[in-house]
C-alpha cells in the first residue's frame, strides 16, 4: 500500500514500519468519515428520509424553485464577466510590467482574505439609501440594493480573484513567445489572442471558471446582506435554506441544501476531469 | 533582400545594450552574430524583426525605413531559441499559421496552403510529422518544424536565435550540416544569433563579433579565427593563453619561449602580449626549460598539460594530440614553449589575469600595460 506510485524498492530496502504507516492512514479516514462523509451522507439521509415524493413535493415549491432560478441566473451573469475580467487581468499582469503591478495583484486577491459579510456591508453602505451613491441611484430610480443587481454585485466582488488566479501562473509558465511568433507571422492581435492565447489557457480558464460558479452558487454571507431576503424575489438557494430552516421546515431545508449538494458534487467531478485535462 | 543598421543603440534602464551598431548585410547572406551572452546580439535580432525598438539609429531595408513598420509587416520569418511552436496545434497547423492568418483578400485557398505545407514538409525532410504535436516531437524535430513555420510566410529575411541551443552535441553537429544546406538552397538573407564559434563558422558566409553592445570584429570566419582584431576577440574565440612578452624587430622575445614560428608584425618594439590557442603551442621536452609540466592529463584524443612558469608560478595550460605529443613529456618534467600560431597586442593597460600579471612582474619591469592594437579595450 505504500509503494503505490514509484517502483517498489529493491528487496534489500530497510523494512518500512507497518504499524506506524497504517495508524496513519487509519486516522486520515477516519477524520474524512466524521468530518465530511457523514454529514455529506446525512443531508442526503434527511432529504430522501420521506420519501422521494415528499423530496420533489419541497423541490417543487415555488419559493424553491424560484430561489433555484435566481441562483442560476446568478452564476450564468457572474462567470462569464469574471472569465472575462480574470482574462484581462492576468494578462496585463503577465505580460506588462507597470507601476503598480504588484498592487493590482494584491488587490484582485482582496475578496479571498477578507469575509464576505464584510463586502455586503460595504456595498449596503454604498449603495444604499445613506450611502455614497445610494441617493443618486435612487434619484434615477435604479434598484441596486435587495434586489438582483446587488446580488450579482456582491458574487462579482467574493468570486473575482478565482479565474484570475488559475490563468495568471499558467500564462507565466508559458511567457510570451509564441505570441511574439504569431506576430512575426502576421497575425493581428484578435487573431493572437483567438489562436494562439486562448487555446493554450483554455483548461485553466474552465477550471477557474468552475470553481467561480461553484462560489457564486454557494455564497451566502455577502449575498444575506444585499439581498434583503425577500420572499419570492431575492432569496437564492443558500438563503432558501436558511429560511426554511428556520420556519422549521427541516425537510424542505435538507431537499433544498440536497439540490445545492448535488450541484457542488457535480462541480466536484467537472474539476476533478479538467484537472486530469491539464496534465 | 539588402539591410543596413546605422548608429544604433538601444537601453534597458540603467544598461547599454546596444552602443552604435553599424551592419550591413547583402542579399542572400547568411551572417552570425557572435558574441557571449549580454553581448546585446538576441536584442539586435529582435529589433530587426519588430519586437523591440532602438533608442537611436536607423535600420533600413532595401532602403526603406523599417523602424515605422511593426512587426506584422516586415515579413520576416523568427525561429526562436526554444521555438515557440504553438502546443495546441498539430505541426501542419502550424507551419500553416501564417498563411491562415493572411487577409482574406491576399490569404491563398486551403488546398495551396495544404500544398505549400505539403512542400515544407518535404523540403525539410519531415512529412510523415505532420499530424503530430509539438510535445511529441525531439528536440531535432522541433527545430525543424519552427524553420518551416518561419519560410511559409516566404520570409524577406530569416532570423534565427540561437538555432541549436536548446540541442543535444551530437544533433548539433549533424543539424548544423544540414541547416547550412537548406539556407543556402532556400537562397533567404539569414541573419542568425550564437554564442558557439564553431556554430557561427561553419554556418556563416560572414561572421560578425559582439562583445559588450558594440561591433567588435566582422569578417570570414578564417579571417576572424587568424586575425582577432582585439584582444576581447582573441579570448573569446579560444586564445586564452596570454604571455607577456617584448617585441624587438617584429618579433615576440620572452625567456622559455621560442617564437621563432611566428611571422613577423609591423609593431613598435616594447612590451606586447601574445595571445594563444592552447593547441597552438608545441612543448619541447628540455632540461634547462624555464616551465615545469604539472599535470598531464589525456582525454583519449588529445593530451592536456598544465605547466608553471618556474619563476613567477604562472599556469599555461597546452593541448596536443597524443599522438604527436613529443616523447619524453612527463610529469616533473621540463619544456620550452615553441607557439605556432598567435596574435600579439601591445600594452599599456595592466594584464586582467592575475596569474598572468605575476609572469610579468617576474622578468619584465615595464609590464603591466597593454592596448589593444586596433581597438582600445576594457573588461
Amino acid at each position: 500500500m505504500s509503494t503505490t506510485g514509484t517502483s517498489a524498492p529493491g528487496a534489500l530496502a530497510p523494512r518500512p514500519r507497518r504499524g506506524v504507516e497504517r495508524a496513519l492512514i487509519g486516522l486520515a479516514l477516519v477524520l474524512t468519515a466524521g468530518f465530511v462523509l457523514v454529514p455529506l451522507l446525512y443531508i442526503f439521509a434527511r432529504a430522501f428520509g420521506a420519501g422521494w415524493g415528499a423530496f420533489a413535493h419541497n423541490v417543487l415549491d415555488p419559493g424553491t424553485l424560484h430561489a433555484i432560478g435566481l441562483t442560476a441566473l446568478v452564476a450564468v451573469i457572474v462567470v462569464p464577466v469574471n472569465m472575462a475580467f480574470g482574462i484581462a487581468a492576468a494578462w496585463a499582469i503577465a505580460r506588462f510590467r507597470f507601476p503598480g503591478r504588484k498592487a493590482l495583484l494584491t488587490l484582485i486577491e482582496i475578496p479571498f482574505s477578507i469575509s464576505p459579510i464584510i463586502a455586503g456591508i460595504c456595498y449596503l453602505l454604498l449603495y444604499g439609501r445613506n450611502g455614497l451613491v445610494g441617493p443618486w441611484l435612487m434619484a434615477l430610480d435604479l434598484k441596486v440594493l435587495f434586489a438582483l443587481p446587488g446580488i450579482v454585485l456582491v458574487t462579482l466582488f467574493v468570486t473575482a480573484p478565482f479565474v484570475m488566479r488559475e490563468v495568471l501562473p499558467l500564462m507565466q509558465a508559458q511567457g510570451s513567445e509564441q505570441e511574439e511568433a504569431a506576430v512575426t507571422l502576421g497575425a493581428s492581435g484578435w487573431q493572437i489572442f483567438r489562436r494562439v492565447t486562448l487555446p493554450n489557457i483554455r483548461w485553466a480558464l474552465l477550471y477557474g471558471a468552475v470553481l467561480c460558479g461553484a462560489r457564486a452558487v454557494g455564497e451566502f454571507g455577502a449575498v444575506s446582506v444585499v439581498s434583503g431576503m425577500i420572499r419570492g424575489q431575492t432569496m437564492t438557494l443558500p438563503l432558501q435554506i436558511e429560511l426554511l430552516f428556520n420556519d422549521l421546515n427541516i425537510v424542505g431545508a435538507f431537499a433544498a441544501a440536497a439540490v445545492l449538494t448535488l450541484l457542488a458534487l457535480v462541480v466536484l467531478v467537472l474539476k476533478a476531469a479538467m484537472e486530469a485535462r491539464r496534465r | 533582400m539588402s539591410m543596413t543598421i546605422a548608429h544604433m543603440s538601444r537601453r534597458f534602464g540603467a544598461t547599454e545594450v546596444l552602443r552604435g551598431i553599424d551592419l550591413t548585410v547583402a542579399r542572400g547572406e547568411l551572417v552570425a552574430l557572435l558574441g557571449p551572452s549580454g553581448s546585446g546580439k538576441t536584442t539586435l535580432l529582435k529589433i530587426i524583426a519588430g519586437l523591440d525598438w532602438p533608442d537611436a539609429g536607423t535600420l533600413e531595408v532595401n532602403g526603406e525605413d523599417w523602424l515605422p513598420k511593426r512587426a506584422q509587416e516586415r515579413r520576416i520569418g523568427f525561429v526562436f531559441q526554444h521555438y515557440a511552436l504553438f502546443a495546441h496545434m498539430t505541426v501542419a497547423e502550424n507551419i500553416a499559421f501564417g498563411l491562415t492568418v493572411l487577409p482574406r483578400a491576399t490569404r491563398p485557398s486551403p488546398r495551396q496552403i495544404a500544398d505549400k505545407v505539403q512542400e515544407l514538409l518535404g523540403f525539410l525532410q519531415i512529412p510523415q510529422l505532420a499530424g503530430r504535436y509539438p510535445a511529441e516531437l525531439s528536440g531535432g524535430q522541433r527545430q525543424r518544424v519552427a524553420l518551416g513555420r518561419a519560410m511559409a510566410i516566404s520570409p524577406q529575411l530569416l532570423l534565427l536565435d540561437e538555432p541549436f541551443g536548446a540541442l543535444d552535441a551530437q544533433v548539433r553537429r549533424d543539424l548544423r550540416r544540414w541547416l547550412r544546406e537548406v539556407l543556402v538552397q532556400a537562397g533567404t538573407t539569414t541573419v542568425f544569433v550564437t554564442h558557439d564559434q564553431e556554430e557561427a563558422f561553419e554556418l556563416a558566409d560572414r561572421v560578425v563579433v559582439m562583445g559588450a553592445g558594440r561591433i567588435e570584429q566582422t569578417g570570414s570566419p578564417e579571417e576572424i579565427h587568424d586575425h582577432p582584431a582585439s584582444p576581447f576577440v582573441a579570448r573569446f574565440l579560444g586564445m586564452t593563453v596570454e604571455l607577456p612578452v617584448t617585441l624587438r624587430a617584429g618579433r615576440a622575445e620572452a625567456p622559455g619561449i621560442d617564437a621563432s614560428a611566428l611571422a613577423r608584425v609591423a609593431m613598435a618594439d616594447g612590451a606586447a602580449t601574445l595571445f594563444l590557442r592552447p593547441s597552438d603551442i608545441t612543448p619541447v621536452p628540455d632540461p634547462e626549460g624555464r616551465f615545469t609540466i604539472r599535470t598531464i592529463a589525456s582525454t583519449g584524443a588529445m593530451l592536456r598539460l598544465l605547466l608553471t612558469d618556474g619563476a613567477g608560478g604562472t599556469e599555461v595550460e597546452i593541448e596536443i594530440p597524443r599522438r604527436l605529443a613529443p616523447a619524453g613529456l612527463a610529469e616533473g618534467g621540463h619544456v620550452r614553449l615553441r607557439p605556432e600560431a598567435g596574435r600579439l597586442f601591445a600594452r599599456t593597460e595592466p594584464l586582467s589575469q592575475s596569474a598572468a600579471g605575476a609572469f610579468a612582474t617576474a622578468h619584465d619591469p615595464d609590464a603591466g600595460r597593454q592596448t589593444a592594437l586596433s581597438k582600445e579595450f576594457t573588461r
